[in-house]
């Protein structure tokens, strides 16, 4: 009787403890804070550190061409959203930690953007960037609107610009986006300085919440969701049945949304290898744990099979028209074909290799049996 | 003769307490489970945010009730915590059989086996006199308290215990489990952050140990609970099992039901004991428990107070009746696990008959739908973005259960007639990856399933298992 109860007791006690202890892994076997640790340091930490001072420099370049609108100013201006907007390409797939907390993306790149709602914005000087309804009035796409779209020809733009009645709205506009991308970049980075990249390495276990489990999901998510769907399919009419140009990235600026999904792309695919950003090392990735695991698929690694299909993806990507505004109207099937593509890294990386990686699906610890 | 022991058997009468102290933790448990659910978040999570539900096959007029449903699972709560007392127990496991059952049947997403475990327990629980004995409805009504019950009601629980672990046993007797060790080879390695064994669980050896190790368990554990010399050896075993799988899997409170609901084997003596200390630590606690009634009641060492069944609140008219819906429903438990003989193809794959048959553990699924919409009249066609419609914990079920898939495609189909496409055609490119082996296509791409009606003969539509290459 006794035994039987202290039996009971014990089993409680050792099934209560905390499963998210961490114990040090031996260095020479594959671990997942290696991994994270590569992720933190050589892909998201220098990727928001770029776009931070990318940015810096936006808000520069918009202070000058709000001081003295000129064809100089607004072309440094454009240019400078150019690269920003491209260097925001490569941590576009990070969702975790304040990035997620903020919904960065929601307030950096939703499109189309709100053309009325921005002009309405601009012109009653009445807005509140941080609430949700304001996703679509800001971030790069308001900016491609603002800088491209606003007027026919750019020096109608300009007048606009330095229009007496007007203009002193649309500048405060201009600086508003701008400085909010900033400041929440910057937000992003900082925090990954002052402790949360301990935070992040530290929780290396598995489950929904851990980090691995949680980044992975959320890097599906993006290449289903945004790469694949909302740069390519949904333009391609994937989705509707027929072409939506209007809904192409870049749109008003034209000529960009091929460099922008081949950037995005190229962000993915150095993900998944642990490519470090800016240079030719490559550090642990998701192919790693896969070769570990020695997961394989029709005979040959699974790694190499998602890498070949990355690279088929890209050759197609790049035999496009620089806008798919034009790639639409000219031949779509063939970005149907790069949607095709993308679609089929979409089974190996959700299906094949989260089976293989017993990655938890993010959304509920949900109990299992 | 056979006839004469038999009617011997079901007249003889043994110590309620086993039976009282199963109520007690049975109710106990449930409520703890029930919080538990609630405080996670997710009555909201898994019940109301979702627009569209899963329903099992006759079933989809089960909804959840908005705000109410929170009441509803109050009143869950409130009947496990009574159900523990024993106060108004028929009333009580009534009101929790209904209330559960009707949580489980919200939405088959999160069918899990020890769910419908619970369900068909509670469901048992009905018919047995848990209340005669320890229990505020014993102190009510001394009239109707009973010392003794008879024999198969405790035996009932440990028959339905028996069919659970050796249908799981048998479940486990396949070649991913016992020749791969699939899927323990994919979830063992991926809890390798555990202290001390931690590392153990990347050693391919233990995946096998761990499989072979869990069918012998499961196969035997009955037997040896059931005989008084390995009784206790047996339990050590449950404890130890199901503590291994509560750190190493997320399986909730399954495991403490199971440790739990072993105690039933232990004989009178054991639960005797259990209740005396419980009445003595309530008297130290100064609390009046009410149980004394029950005391007055208290059975001699020897067993040989024999009470008339009718003092355990049936008659014998009743107690026919009991056996009888009893007997059918033992005779479905048995029957139920075995009916995915009765469907060509892979079980695994097609999963037509796989739940409500204790098949635990054994599948680690993950797939892929992309659901096509035709407009046969203007040959439109375009994919969904199945984010509309499910969340993310239904898309990864549905992805990998072909009645979700074929459910939710006739749900698609009238979304999209709502929209305006009088006639709308559904496909799905589907891929999915079987216990560790690569993906394959899963459900015919050609079949418009808007033609497919749901039903239990075997679907052909879904495409067979093709060996790895």
């Amino acid at each position: 009787m006794k035994n039987v109860l202290i039996c009971c007791g014990l089993a409680f006690l050792f099934a209560c403890g905390d499963d998210n202890t961490n114990t040090p892994q031996p260095a020479d076997t594959f671990n997942r804070r290696d991994l994270l640790t590569n992720w933190a340091d050589h892909l998201v930490i220098p990727g928001y550190t770029d776009l931070a001072s990318e940015l810096t420099l936006l808000k520069t370049a918009t202070q000058a061409f709000t001081d003295a609108p000129a064809v100089g100013t607004l072309n440094g201006l454009r240019q400078q959203w150019e690269v920003a907007y491209l260097s925001w390409q490569s941590v576009a797939l990070i969702d975790i930690g304040k990035a997620e907390e903020l919904t960065l993306r929601n307030f950096l790149n939703i499109y189309p953007t709100d053309a009325a709602g921005i002009a309405a914005n601009a012109e009653s000087g009445v807005y509140n960037l941080a609430l949700p309804s304001e996703f679509s009035r800001q971030g790069f796409p308001a900016l491609d609107y603002l800088l491209f779209g606003l007027r026919e020809t750019d020096a109608d733009l300009l007048s606009l610009y330095l229009d007496p009645s007007l203009g002193a709205s649309y500048r405060a506009y201009l600086l508003a986006v701008t400085s909010r991308m900033e400041e929440l970049v910057t937000t992003v980075r900082n925090d990954w300085s002052t402790g949360y990249r301990e935070t992040f390495i530290s929780n290396d276990a598995s489950s929904a919440t851990a980090s691995v489990d949680k980044v992975v999901n959320d890097y599906i998510f993006y290449y289903e969701r945004f790469l694949r769907a909302g740069k390519v399919g949904i333009p391609a009419g994937v989705f509707s049945g027929s072409p939506l140009p209007g809904n192409v990235e870049a749109y008003y600026r034209g000529n960009l949304s091929k460099d922008l999904l081949l950037a995005a792309l190229a962000a993915t695919q150095d993900f998944f290898n642990g490519q470090h950003r800016g240079s030719n090392t490559r550090g642990t990735g998701l192919a790693d744990y896969l070769d570990e695991r020695q997961v394989q698929k029709n005979g040959l690694p699974l790694s190499t099979v998602i890498n070949d299909q990355f690279n088929a993806a890209r050759a197609q990507i790049m035999t496009l028209q620089d806008d798919f505004v034009d790639q639409i109207a000219a031949d779509n099937n063939a970005l149907l074909t790069a949607f095709d593509l993308l679609q089929v890294n979409v089974v190996y990386l959700k299906v094949d290799m989260l089976q293989a990686l017993n990655i938890n699906v993010d959304f509920v610890d949900a109990d299992g049996d | 003769m056979a006839i004469r022991s038999l009617t011997d058997y079901f007249s003889r009468t043994t110590s309620a307490a086993p039976l009282a102290v199963f109520r007690l933790c049975f109710g106990l448990l449930m409520g703890i489970s029930l919080l538990r659910f609630a405080a996670l978040g997710w009555i909201e999570k898994l019940y109301l945010e979702p627009t569209f539900h899963f329903t099992y096959y006759g079933f989809s007029w089960v909804k959840p009730l908005g705000a109410f449903t929170y009441v509803l699972f109050a009143i869950a709560l409130l009947a496990a915590v009574l159900v523990a007392l024993g106060y108004q127990y028929r009333l009580a496991i009534v009101v929790f059989f209904a209330t559960f059952t009707y949580f489980e049947l919200l939405d088959k997403t999160t069918y899990l086996n020890h769910y419908y475990f619970v369900s068909i327990l509670s469901f048992l629980l009905l018919f047995l006199p848990a209340q005669a004995y320890f229990s505020f409805d014993a102190r009510r009504r001394p009239a109707r308290a009973a010392a003794q019950v008879p024999v198969w009601t405790i035996d009932a629980i440990k028959l339905l215990l028996s069919i659970v672990y050796i249908y799981a046993g048998l479940a486990k007797l396949n070649p991913d489990w016992l020749l791969r060790a699939q899927p323990l080879s994919i979830w063992l390695p991926a809890r390798d952050y555990l202290p001390l064994i931690g590392p153990l669980l990347r050693e391919q050896w233990v995946a096998y140990a761990f499989s072979w190790g869990g069918a012998l368990y499961d196969l035997a554990i009955p037997f040896l609970l059931w005989n008084a010399r390995t009784r206790n050896f047996a339990f050590v075993l449950v404890v130890g099992f199901h503590v291994l799988t509560r750190i190493l899997f997320p399986i909730g409170m399954f495991p403490y039901l199971m440790i739990v609901s072993a105690l039933i084997f232990f004989p009178a003596s054991f639960h005797e004991q259990v209740l005396t200390r419980l009445r003595n630590w309530g008297r130290r606690m100064g609390l009046f428990f009410g149980y004394e009634q029950a005391d007055s009641l208290q059975l001699t060492k020897q067993d040989t107070v024999v009470v008339p069944t009718s003092s355990s609140s049936f008659s014998n008219g009743q107690t026919r009746v009991t056996l009888v819906v009893l007997g059918f429903f033992f005779a479905i438990q048995i029957l139920l696990p075995l009916r995915f003989a009765l469907y060509p193809g892979k079980l695994f794959w097609t999963e037509q008959g796989y739940r409500f048959s204790w098949r635990v553990m054994l599948m680690e699924k993950a797939g892929y739908a992309n659901f096509k919409i035709v407009d046969r009249a203007s040959g439109r066609r375009f994919y969904v973005n199945n984010a509309e419609f499910i969340n993310p914990f239904q898309e990864k079920q549905m992805a990998t259960q072909p009645d979700f898939i074929l459910e939710y495609a006739h749900y698609l189909a009238a979304v999209y007639r709502a929209r305006g496409i009088a006639d709308p055609a559904v496909y799905v490119e589907s891929y999915v990856a079987l216990n560790g082996q690569s993906s394959r296509p899963f459900i015919d791409p050609t079949v418009d399933l808007t033609q497919v009606q749901p039903s239990f003969l075997p679907a052909t539509w879904i495409l067979p298992y093709h060996a790895e290459q």
